[in-house]
């Protein structure tokens, strides 16, 4: 913080030169900030206007003619709830499992004295260079009967070993002395575990858990191999239907006339990408103080 | 301390570490199923797997040696997907590496801090996004009926564009969408980096008279020099790795000359076509490349940064 104040402090005898030159910097900034914002705000826009406004292309910014029809009808699509449904379910067990896994996965592997500790390390090391391949875990996967079965979008993915590393570089960083401590005076591993080396490592739980939630809400690939029943898919393989294979099935649903359906499609999509997106915007900043944190956790020392 | 714990049997060791034992032993059964046990079909890739023959005929199919391997160097399609695959990471990398730099650099400038904060989050968003979505979003502006961009340019009295249909569009679509989504949350180690600049060194360029533009070039670049080349030698690494979900997403086979890269080859070989034996032999051929790059651009790290990725 305090480099940013002593370039403010420029700030009181700038140049020309500075000047122009914070003009390009603001320049760019905004660019920037449009680009990712606009997109979203276009189709929120789309989504809230009149299917003729849409149609006449009006709609550049702001809403055309205020109307909630597509919205309606996009919201009493009952498959569009089973679907999202599916996903918070997964989101949740799965984001639970994965971080309670890594957990169970890194604090054996952070502990010094562990008699397979480097055979173990290996274990997990060794499938971040390589990997069986698509057709072979494909094959795995089946014939274990996971096909269409809800534990597919959990159990597969249920550890990530770079996950694994990050976590495990965090409880090596609480003090050993803290653990011998709770040695000698009898705590066993799980207790260790549970009551002292995860509180301590919090802040790096929050940035796993986000990065861990956000792979399990946006999993598409497990779903599209895997599942076929459209009462167990989740909420990307119904938006894939309607946003990319210009499925009509939210259409025939309601009872308006072919005029109007062809207004409203494009509609109806972005309908659907406001309805995806809009848990992620509402917890993106509220964690955004923890991403700082996650990605400098990213490089382990060697 | 040591003696004591060398001189203890192996019964001794496991019973010490019976917990830290019960803790991993489902890890170590899930990395065996999931990970090791594929990695054994790998055996697949030399012999005639056929569609029936269950989890037993992995391993009991008749042995055809390099026959698939043979096929696929034969084929047009080895030049094709290895260049797509390349040139696809590659123009990523040329077009998405500096904009994050740039854009840490810019955003390190602005000296209030909420200003900071509000332009840092909102282009961290679109990194969060689903690839689906993102596709679907790409495939809906670029449409030539009725997509954003298109309107625009019939607006400006040029015809409609079928870009998604068109083979020179995909590769630019393709590296301009995926640094829109990332170049926001990449850019966040490099602002970390900046801000840990000891603000005594901005105080002595001050004093010296430096303006913004020599503070930058002499002062902030050179201070994240480690790390840019850091991240430079870690995106290497991905050299021949492209995201399959967003090809996939995108392509039709109208662009396969540009867009087919080897793991939506290997998914249509393999989940559609059947062609498991086939398409494990591509998979194979895939990995080892990865395998060789990976380990080549984590030693190169080691070596110049004293920092590897494991």
């Amino acid at each position: 913080m305090n480099a940013v104040k002593a370039i403010r402090k420029k700030e009181f005898h700038g140049s020309i030169g500075d000047i122009i030159f914070m003009a390009l910097v603001w320049i760019f900034l905004i660019f920037a900030v449009v680009a990712c914002v606009y997109p979203f705000i276009y189709v929120l826009s789309v989504s809230l206007s009149s299917g003729q406004a849409v149609n006449q292309g009006k709609v550049i910014l702001l809403p055309v003619d205020l109307n909630f029809e597509a919205l309606k009808t996009v919201l009493g699509y009952k498959q569009l709830w089973i679907s999202y449904g599916n996903t918070l379910f997964y989101t949740a067990v799965g984001t639970v499992m994965n971080v309670v896994f890594t957990c169970l996965a890194a604090y054996p592997l952070s502990r010094k004295r562990f008699c397979f500790r480097k055979q173990m390390n290996f274990l997990l090391a060794f499938t971040m260079y390589f990997s069986g391949g698509l057709i072979p875990v494909y094959i795995v996967i089946t014939k274990l009967g996971l096909y269409d079965k809800r534990m597919v979008m959990i159990v597969p993915v249920l550890i990530s070993a770079y996950n694994v590393m990050i976590c495990r570089s965090a409880f090596e960083s609480v003090s050993e002395d803290l653990f011998e401590e709770a040695a000698i005076e009898g705590a066993n591993d799980f207790y260790i575990l549970t009551k002292i080396a995860v509180p301590l490592i919090k802040p790096t739980l929050a940035v796993l858990t986000l990065y861990y939630a956000v792979a399990r809400y946006n999993d598409f690939f497990s779903a599209m191999l895997y599942i076929s029943d459209s009462s167990k898919e989740p909420l990307q393989i119904f938006l894939r239907r309607i946003l990319l294979q210009a499925s009509m099935e939210i259409m025939q649903t309601t009872n308006i006339n072919m005029g109007a359906v062809s207004q409203s499609t494009i509609q109806v999509r972005y309908v659907c990408i406001v309805v995806s997106v809009v848990p992620i915007m509402l917890v993106v900043p509220l964690v955004q103080k923890y991403l700082v944190q996650g990605t400098m956790l990213g490089a382990v020392k060697g | 301390m040591s003696g004591e714990s060398k001189k203890k049997s192996w019964k001794q060791l496991l019973y010490r570490d019976r917990y830290l034992l019960i803790m991993i032993i489902p890890v170590v059964i899930y990395y065996l199923v999931f990970c090791y046990l594929p990695m054994t079909g790998i055996i697949m890739a030399f012999n005639h797997y056929q569609v029936g023959s269950g989890f037993a005929g992995i391993y009991t199919s008749k042995w055809v040696g390099m026959k698939w391997f043979n096929q696929f160097f034969g084929s047009i399609y080895l030049g094709r997907l290895v260049r797509n695959t390349f040139l696809l990471q590659f123009f990523s990398l040329i077009f998405g590496f500096p904009i994050p730099i740039l854009f840490a650099v810019a955003v390190t400038q602005v000296a209030n801090k909420k200003a900071r904060k509000v332009i840092q989050v909102s282009t961290y968003l679109p990194y969060f996004i689903s690839t689906v979505v993102v596709c679907g979003m790409i495939n809906n502006f670029l449409s030539p009926s009725g997509g954003i961009i298109n309107q625009l340019l019939n607006k400006i009295g040029i015809e409609s564009i079928n870009f998604m249909n068109l083979p020179q569009w995909f590769r630019p679509i393709y590296v301009i969408s995926g640094s829109w989504q990332s170049f926001g949350f990449n850019s966040i180690i490099f602002v970390a980096a900046i801000m840990g600049i000891s603000p005594d060194l901005y105080e002595a360029m001050d004093v010296d008279g430096a303006n913004r533009r020599q503070i930058i070039w002499h002062l902030v670049l050179p201070s994240i020099r480690p790390t840019i080349i850091l991240l430079l030698i870690m995106s290497l690494g991905t050299m021949m790795s492209v995201g399959f979900e967003k090809v996939y997403l995108l392509y039709n086979t109208a662009v396969y000359e540009t867009a087919d890269v080897i793991q939506t080859y290997v998914y249509r070989q393999g989940i559609q076509s059947n062609n498991y034996s086939y398409a494990t032999a591509v998979g194979l051929f895939n990995s080892v490349i990865n395998f060789v790059i990976v380990f080549a651009a984590n030693k190169i790290s080691r070596r110049v940064t004293d920092t590897a990725i494991w």
